[in-house]
């Protein structure tokens, strides 16, 4: 049907024609509810004509009901979302706000200024392309303002605007500015803004908002609107190396095979030769595919479908790249990461990798130092909380391709995911490519695992014996290892206890050093399995993580998760070493059961019911199971 | 990053197509619901840019109260037919036995049985495991914090409280089985960036949304239409004609109209400019409570 009449006037097509030619800025506003800033948001919003009558009409009527500015209206309430949080009067999460003019469409990133709410600051500042950052006149520059500024260079953010606000509590005074804006420029050398635009300002009165203030004819700066409204942004982008992650391979038929993706910096043309890093394969792009027709040319932040001239295995996860100039392939780098999550980050723990369109597994091999975002100092750590930034190296389990964050961030970012509770933990910006990743080589020999195990009758596997302490995981161990013996196969117990007496006395029993515990347990019983032994283990390890994390380290097929699943009222009335009655009276810290927690297997390949079946029954069931699958 | 180089609508359409593989390529089983509004016109729109040459390669959703207006059912199916979708239709079968509609049994019921039941009925019937919405940030107060990908636990609840953070444009789309995501490709776009992308992109729409004269009585300070002689008219009332248009679609009995001439685009836009009042101001189900969409949002409203 055809919508565009002639009724329309030639006015307002022409007005349309010139709004379509917009275009996007978004920025964060960083400050606390004491810094006025939900008065500034509400200001831009206002005065760009975003709220409606009858947005007003119940936002009047919800700052009488809920009352924080004696029944004037709360500018607060219109920007927190959530119910809850609105009674609790703090804001918690990042809401994202719209806005306006005839000369750009503008989206803010609103996010609370409180200490322990860092992720939510550094989530809003992803994806911005300019900071406001607050500062209340009649304070000056604060802890939190550095706190704000080292958060905001963190992530990338070049363009700065110094909102100096209420300055009419402070008499429009031109030295009060001058002194915060020389204080801050001072602090602000050691950060990596290219521009830092003060401006004086009283959100609550309008001046210097949207238009010049007449009570400061002494400052002769852009408004803030004016400011955002002209600011340059977003050429870098352009300027970069050509970076697509693949996202999806386009098949409608035997005919067409396109790559599917964002471009994430640079350009590409027709014609243009690319390379797939890690694996080295190139060609040159025969088809830039849209909906809308083929193109010539396409640019970073494009959503295209790329043809090749040749038929090179690529798919999901790789990153289609300019051939004169590559991004690094590695399996290991330095980033800085802010976690995220309440459970904190323990070194040596698998997590999930998402970099453009991959996932790798990859875990933190060491934990250099964490930064104090208040002081900028660095500090000695073995783990990092919630809200803490480190700066790590990783180590994934294949190698991937990226750039370092500072040159590229579309190939430099990424986020970690809990592999168990789906929880993205944290957010990453890589620093460099570790090369001494690429100098370790396994040490191939000639006789092999399959060969030692051959000539012991057996397939090489280990039993993970996984359940509480006095669950009788060790008594049954044991068991399973005489009757093999009697069988004539190769076996070796690991036990916990006997472990932590040599390899591991040097580990407590704090989450950290469980975790590492469990890796080199791990690690050993693997040599095991390569030795071509029957290889049990008899260990607490009670996350689940960690199980999964020994697991992979084998291959499929060779690792029998056994859990002995006894109740803990069991257990604890066993009692055999006395460790339950001591851990009861505090006496234990970190104690499985008591204070500690133990993540039930959810897919052990074998399950004895410790409350019922007798060690010996649960020995045979065990050696049952090996026959079946062929292991014996 | 913005690029100056993109102008804001086709930003825009790139992060939603961006949001719109991301999702075909790490879910087993999405489906697009699809609501025949103006804002499920540009989803779908967008969905076939996203895949094309391919076919869009999932299915669209549409949860039928069986009181939306005649003309929307007329439209889906010419758009389905012409555009050669998949579209499975539900409609809760025990709302239907008991006769559930907004006059006999309120608009919340309605609400909740026919479209929130509804909704949940036909994701576990089907085992989806990510559902496209055109829900937008820009609606209401609640959704401003709503997360791109909005995850679901296996009931299918929504906790405002903890949700993943969202950095760049790298999304989490990792859920075990029977839980679920919502995932919103509109989430940053803007009423009038909607009506603006429409005009550009010259996309069919619902011509309920252009005035014409259409028959309607006035309740509440709202202009409802007759749309089928299910709709009891109280003692004295009598169907008037006005020029009346819908800003919002949804079932006619709960959807308000406005007076307005405005019979094509560029008019809609410029009524638009010069309005005072937001498009869920037609929506009865908004004004129950303040925070009443975060707590249906929650119990898994869409």
């Amino acid at each position: 049907m055809d919508q565009k009449t002639d009724t329309a006037t030639a006015e307002i097509d022409a007005y349309l024609k010139t709004q379509e030619q917009k275009n996007l800025l978004r920025f964060i506003t960083c400050g606390s509810v004491d810094d006025g800033k939900s008065t500034f948001i509400g200001r831009l919003l206002w005065d760009s004509k975003l709220l409606f009558e009858d947005q007003l009409a119940t936002l009047t009527a919800e700052s009488k009901r809920v009352g924080t500015q004696n029944g004037e209206i709360d500018y607060a309430l219109l920007l927190d979302g959530l119910q809850a949080e609105r009674e609790q009067g703090i804001t918690i999460d990042v809401a994202y706000r719209f806005f306006a003019t005839d000369k750009r469409k503008f989206i803010v990133a609103d996010t609370p200024g409180h200490e322990q709410y860092t992720r939510n600051m550094v989530t809003g500042a992803s994806t911005a392309d300019l900071a406001v950052i607050l500062i209340d006149a009649r304070k000056g520059v604060l802890i939190q303002t550095m706190r704000h500024s080292y958060l905001v260079n963190l992530l990338g953010i070049k363009k700065v605007v110094l909102a100096i606000n209420k300055m009419d509590l402070v008499d429009y005074s031109e030295e009060v500015f001058e002194q915060i804006r020389s204080d801050y420029l001072k602090f602000a050398e050691q950060l990596n803004f290219e521009q830092i635009t003060p401006i004086p300002v009283s959100a609550l009165k309008g001046d210097n908002m949207i238009g010049a203030s007449e009570a400061m004819a002494w400052y002769s700066g852009p408004s803030v609107l004016a400011h955002l409204e002209g600011v340059e942004i977003g050429a870098e982008d352009l300027s970069r190396p050509f970076r697509m992650p693949v996202q999806w391979v386009n098949r409608p038929n035997l005919d067409f095979r396109g790559f599917s993706g964002t471009i994430a910096s640079g350009t590409i043309h027709v014609g243009d030769e690319i390379v797939e890093p890690a694996s080295g394969r190139s060609s040159r792009i025969s088809r830039i595919v849209t909906f809308d027709g083929d193109l010539e040319e396409a640019i970073a932040g494009q959503a295209v479908t790329l043809t090749l001239e040749d038929e090179i295995d690529i798919s999901r996860g790789d990153i289609l790249c300019a051939t004169k100039d590559r991004p690094a392939t590695a399996d290991q780098f330095e980033a800085k990461i802010v976690w995220m999550s309440s459970d904190s980050m323990l070194p040596s723990r698998t997590y999930l990798l998402k970099l453009g369109t991959g996932t790798t597994a990859a875990r933190v091999s060491n934990l250099k130092y964490t930064v104090n975002v208040n002081t900028m100092e660095q500090m000695a750590s073995k783990k990092l909380e919630l809200n803490e930034i480190g700066v790590c190296n990783l180590s994934l389990d294949k190698a991937i391709s990226f750039d370092p964050y500072a040159e590229n961030p579309g190939t430099g970012s990424f986020i970690l995911i809990d592999r168990f509770t789906n929880a993205t933990v944290a957010a990453g910006m890589i620093e460099f490519a570790l090369r001494r990743a690429e100098n370790i080589h396994w040490q191939s020999v000639d006789i092999h695992k399959e060969a030692r195990a051959e000539q012991k009758r057996q397939k090489a596997s280990v039993l993970w014996f996984t359940g509480l302490s006095g669950s009788g995981k060790s008594t049954i161990a044991n068991l399973v290892e005489k009757k093999l013996h009697a069988m004539d196969k190769h076996t070796y117990l690991l036990d916990g206890d006997n472990v932590r007496h040599g390899l591991n006395k040097d580990l407590g029993f704090t989450d950290a050093d469980r975790v590492e515990n469990i890796r080199r347990v791990g690690e050993t019983a693997k040599l095991m399995v390569d030795a071509g032994l029957i290889t049990l283990v008899s260990f607490i390890s009670p996350f689940r993580s960690e199980r999964q994390m020994a697991r992979g380290l084998l291959e499929d097929g060779e690792f029998l998760e056994v859990f002995v699943d006894t109740p803990l009222e069991i257990c604890e009335a066993r009692d055999i070493k006395g460790l339950y009655k001591k851990a009861r009276a505090g006496e234990i810290k970190n104690f499985t059961g008591i204070s500690s927690d133990y993540e039930r297997p959810e897919n052990a390949e074998i399950v004895i019911d410790g409350s019922r079946q007798s060690p010996e029954d649960s020995a045979d069931q065990i050696v049952a199971t090996l026959v079946e699958r062929g292991v014996i | 990053m913005s690029t100056s180089r993109l102008t804001h609508l086709r930003q825009l359409e790139a992060e939603s197509i961006h949001i719109f593989r991301e999702v075909a390529a790490e879910f087993e089983r999405p489906v697009m619901l699809y609501s025949i509004g103006k804002d499920s016109a540009v989803l779908l729109h967008l969905a076939r840019k996203a895949f094309f040459p391919s076919p869009i390669p999932f299915p669209l959703l549409h949860v039928d109260t069986t009181w939306k207006f005649r003309e929307m059912i007329h439209f889906r199916d010419t758009i389905v037919k012409d555009y050669g979708l998949e579209l499975l239709v539900h409609i809760n079968p025990e709302g239907v036995k008991q006769g559930v509609g907004p006059f006999t049994h309120g608009s919340a019921l309605h609400t909740d049985i026919m479209k929130t039941e509804a909704l949940k009925q036909a994701l576990d019937q089907y085992k989806f495991d990510a559902a496209f919405g055109g829900a937008r940030r820009d609606e209401e107060a609640s959704r401003a914090k709503e997360r791109v990908f909005s995850f679901r636990n296996e009931a299918h609840r929504w906790d405002p409280k903890n949700q993943r953070p969202e950095l760049w444009n790298i999304y989490n789309g990792r859920v075990r089985k029977g839980e679920s995501i919502r995932a919103f490709p509109l989430s940053n776009w803007t009423e009038l960036d909607i009506w603006q992308y429409i005009y550009m992109e010259d996309i069919p729409i619902v011509p309920l949304y252009f005035a014409a004269e259409r028959p309607v009585v006035e309740r509440e300070g709202m202009l409802i239409m007759v749309d089928d002689d299910r709709m009891p008219l109280n003692e004295g009332e009598t169907p008037m004609m006005k020029s009346v248009r819908f800003r919002t679609l949804g079932c006619y009995p709960l959807t308000g109209a406005i007076e307005s001439t405005a019979a094509t685009l560029p008019e809609i836009i410029q009524e638009m400019l010069v309005a005072r009042t937001s498009e869920r101001q037609g929506r009865q189900i908004d004004k129950d409570q303040a925070g009443s969409m975060e707590k249906k949002k929650q119990e898994g409203y869409f």
